[in-house]
């Protein structure tokens, strides 16, 4: 009898129940979208921050001081201590290789420049740029293009095995290059493939593939210092303190954290000799940025969910008000309140169920398409949250239907029958 | 009459109607409060950018130092929308004879300026040197002062405290700028400057710069100021998606509690046609109704969801939403339509039905 009721009800009140369910679908979509790119903003953001640049640099641990004004460099070439280019892949054999997004090594040396009889002195910047990298069976391309993305070429990239330079913006203004010339550099005749611009010190520089200027300093294999771009969790009280002073389990709740500290110290135990750090302008404010645009998003999920939450509600109140007449015709049979309520009750969470689950996939379907229109990537959503999106539908159309469903119980019958109130 | 009866339907169904305008109120307030947010965002999130340091950076042509007036000229120019900070830099000698680049700076600019330099202690008294944590295992292992030359010239000094930042900064000691400048006779070659404003502000400013000091060359750090334009862009992008969802399903909240409220009162429509009230006055009504209540739902609404916007500000930006009056136009407009559409689409569909067949209760 009670599922007959409930089932006659749903198939001779196609109108209401579509629409009842139709205010419920909708909620749900607006609900799990938002949560999904509340979920995913904060990744989604980190990687547009790499646009900033490198947040941790590494160094050679017994390195001399860089004595560097305005982009030229006074140190003697050959001083100080240098990383190993071979040793560059282990970074991505560190726990948090996942979050690294790129790395570019570099190496400045001096060199003169030849030209119509005279000669200069130039800084000559030896890095990657877009170079293959693979340890194990990951691969990764990586290099300058990655970690300096607001660099632009005017020309051509040059190849990371080539014998192809850059020239700055403005020392290639000073020198009247154009794109395709020839540099005479330290005896050697180089090509110019493109015309550099980055708004900072390189622009008065040359920069050319890292094995090239390994060749001219004369030390195969050598590396001056390595930006490496990772995505990090924003810095806390545990992430600033030092590892050294913390006991078991807090370290290792440290060590497998992406604070910037932690994966500087991973690097650093990665690469032989080396001294990470975390490059604290970009690092430090990002943690900023990230945590205002994450709290942001979430209080207007917050929002959402409430706005869909009432949404569902006013639907299911006017849905119940609507059939007074049918409650009053229970009533007169000798149905019980608890009879009566049970129904609604059970056709509320049959609507909430069905609602929810296509709200659940419609919801999927536009935060992909959100996140795919805004980032130019997918946001998915872990099916994790389904069990959580149907019973916040169901308590929120219980909720909703609650009210009105006690008002209708409540009706005397005599008045719900003549249609009065 | 009309007046009356508008008033007395509100009255004698309190109940229905303060629901509708409920529905009214949240959906308006919820409006107000993303729209503000989406027009401030921006100015706060920029704000947020402006802790990355400088944005426009002004240097001495071929590296040569600036004119003595740069800084005031620079200072005159941004005019209190951001901060200003001169930097002089020179190679001078250890006292066992090895390279290190000294710098000479305003201490106080470049604390609000550059506020990711993780520092011990500030200089306070002349002859305090800030020294980078690379730098202090050179020039001062011990914590003793220590001495610098530069072209015959020495100056001592004492470590206040050291300066990490993880960059160049690591390796250098600064001085104040009037220690230096009496030391070497260098003038600052570099003045940084951190900006506040739209990139056409910001364009403006190193236009105003640049007329200003003619012997420099003003450019922008291209780094900070495209990663700025982009997570801006991306934020906003976000904010109006979620505004839209969240705007269209408060909408959608109200038609359906009007629509039901509107078709609850079809007796009411009926009598009115069966006592010979013309479908003009009858959609003049009901219009009528629906528009005021849209009215009062907006105004009231206005004022929760700035609000709200307001709290949304000093919780997470730690500065309230300013309350941008330009909204309430677009809120109120967007209400009256929205209950005129919830009203309109039940009268339509009543006013082809015969009054007997409605008061009959069929």
């Amino acid at each position: 009898m009670f599922v007959r009721l409930v089932y006659e009800s749903f198939r001779r009140q196609k109108r209401r129940k579509l629409l009842a369910g139709a205010a419920i679908t909708l909620g749900v979509t607006v609900a799990t979208a938002m949560i999904a790119v509340a979920t995913d903003i904060g990744d989604k953001m980190n990687r547009e921050l790499r646009t900033i640049g490198a947040n941790l640099l590494i160094t050679p641990q017994e390195d001399t001081l860089d004595v560097e004004i305005g982009g030229v460099n006074l140190k003697p070439p050959s001083d100080g201590a240098f990383l190993n280019e071979a040793d560059l892949r282990k970074i991505k054999g560190t726990f948090w290789h996942n979050n690294i997004t790129g790395f570019a090594p570099v190496l400045p040396v001096n060199v003169t420049l030849e030209r119509d009889g005279k000669t200069e002195n130039l800084t000559l910047v030896g890095t990657y740029f877009a170079k293959n990298i693979s340890f194990g069976k990951e691969e990764l391309t990586t290099g300058v293009r990655t970690t300096h993305p607001w660099w632009r070429v005017s020309g051509a990239w040059p190849g990371d095995n080539s014998r192809d330079v850059l020239v700055g913006e403005r020392l290639a203004a000073r020198l009247s290059v154009k794109m395709g010339d020839e540099l005479a550099l330290s005896g050697r005749t180089l090509r110019v493939s493109g015309i550099l611009s980055t708004g900072g010190a390189e622009d008065d520089e040359v920069v050319a593939p890292i094995s090239l200027a390994q060749e001219i300093l004369g030390k195969p294999g050598a590396v001056r210092r390595v930006y490496v771009s990772a995505l990090t969790k924003p810095e806390d009280a545990l992430g600033r303190r030092d590892p050294k002073s913390m006991s078991g389990p807090v370290y290792d709740r440290w060590y497998c954290s992406p604070y910037p500290q932690s994966i500087a110290y991973q690097l650093q135990e990665a690469i032989p000799h080396s001294h990470a750090e975390q490059i604290r302008q970009v690092a430090q404010n990002e943690g900023a940025v990230l945590t205002r645009i994450e709290g942001l998003i979430f209080l207007v999920t917050l929002a959402a969910l409430f706005a869909s939450a009432l949404a569902v509600s006013a639907a299911m109140a006017t849905a119940i008000f609507e059939r007074r007449a049918e409650v009053g015709l229970m009533k007169a049979l000798g149905a019980g309140r608890f009879a009566i309520a049970s129904i609604f009750f059970t056709e509320a969470t049959l609507l909430a169920l069905i609602g929810g689950l296509v709200g659940f996939a419609a919801g999927g379907m536009l935060a992909q398409q959100i996140g795919r229109s805004i980032f130019n990537s997918a946001i998915s959503i872990p099916p994790v949250l389904l069990p959580l999106i149907l019973a916040i539908a169901v308590i929120v159309t219980f909720a909703g239907s609650a009210a009105a469903i006690r008002k209708a119980v409540r009706l005397d019958p005599v008045f719900a029958l003549r249609g009065e109130l | 009459m009309f007046v009356r009866m508008l008033v007395q339907a509100a009255v004698l169904r309190r109940g229905r109607a303060a629901s509708a305008l409920f529905a009214m109120v949240v959906a308006a307030a919820v409006a107000t409060a993303m729209l503000n947010l989406y027009v401030d965002v921006q100015a706060k999130l920029r704000r947020e950018f402006r802790n990355y340091g400088a944005n426009i950076v002004v240097v001495g042509k071929d590296g040569a130092s600036l004119p003595a007036d740069a800084l005031g000229q620079a200072e005159t120019v941004v005019a209190g929308r951001g901060v200003v900070a001169p930097f002089a830099l020179v190679v001078a000698l250890t006292a066992d004879g090895r390279p290190i680049v000294v710098a000479g700076t305003d201490f106080d600019r470049v604390r609000q300026l550059d506020r990711w330099w993780s520092v011990s202690s500030w200089p306070s008294a002349p002859q305090q040197a800030l020294v980078g944590v690379r730098a202090l295992s050179v020039v001062s292992p011990k914590n003793q002062p220590f001495d610098f030359e530069f072209q015959g010239h020495t100056i001592h000094v004492t470590a206040a405290g050291t300066v990490q930042t993880g960059a160049a900064e690591d390796s250098r000691v600064y001085l104040a700028l009037p220690d230096f400048v009496s030391w070497t006779g260098v003038q600052p070659s570099t003045i940084e400057v951190a900006a506040n404003g739209s990139p056409e502000e910001i364009a403006a400013i190193m236009h105003q710069m640049q007329q200003a000091i003619p012997g420099a060359d003003v450019r922008p750090v291209r780094q900070i100021m495209e990663g700025e334009a982009r997570v801006l862009g991306k934020t906003r992008a976000t904010l109006l998606a979620a505004a839209a969802l969240i705007i269209l399903t408060a909408a959608l909240c109200v038609l359906s509690t009007l629509m039901g409220w509107v078709f609850d009162r079809r007796r009411d429509f009926a009598i009115m046609k069966a006592l010979g009230a013309s479908d003009r006055l009858l959609n003049g009504f009901f219009a009528a109704e629906a528009a005021a209540l849209g009215a009062i739902g907006a105004v009231v609404g206005f004022v929760f969801g700035i609000g709200i916007a307001a709290w949304i500000g000093r919780a997470n930006f730690h500065a309230p939403v300013v309350p941008r009056f330009s909204v309430l136009p677009f809120v109120l407009a967007g209400s009256i339509l929205v209950t005129l559409l919830s009203a309109i689409l039940p009268i339509s569909l009543l006013r082809r039905v015969q009054p007997a067949v409605i008061l009959r209760g069929e």
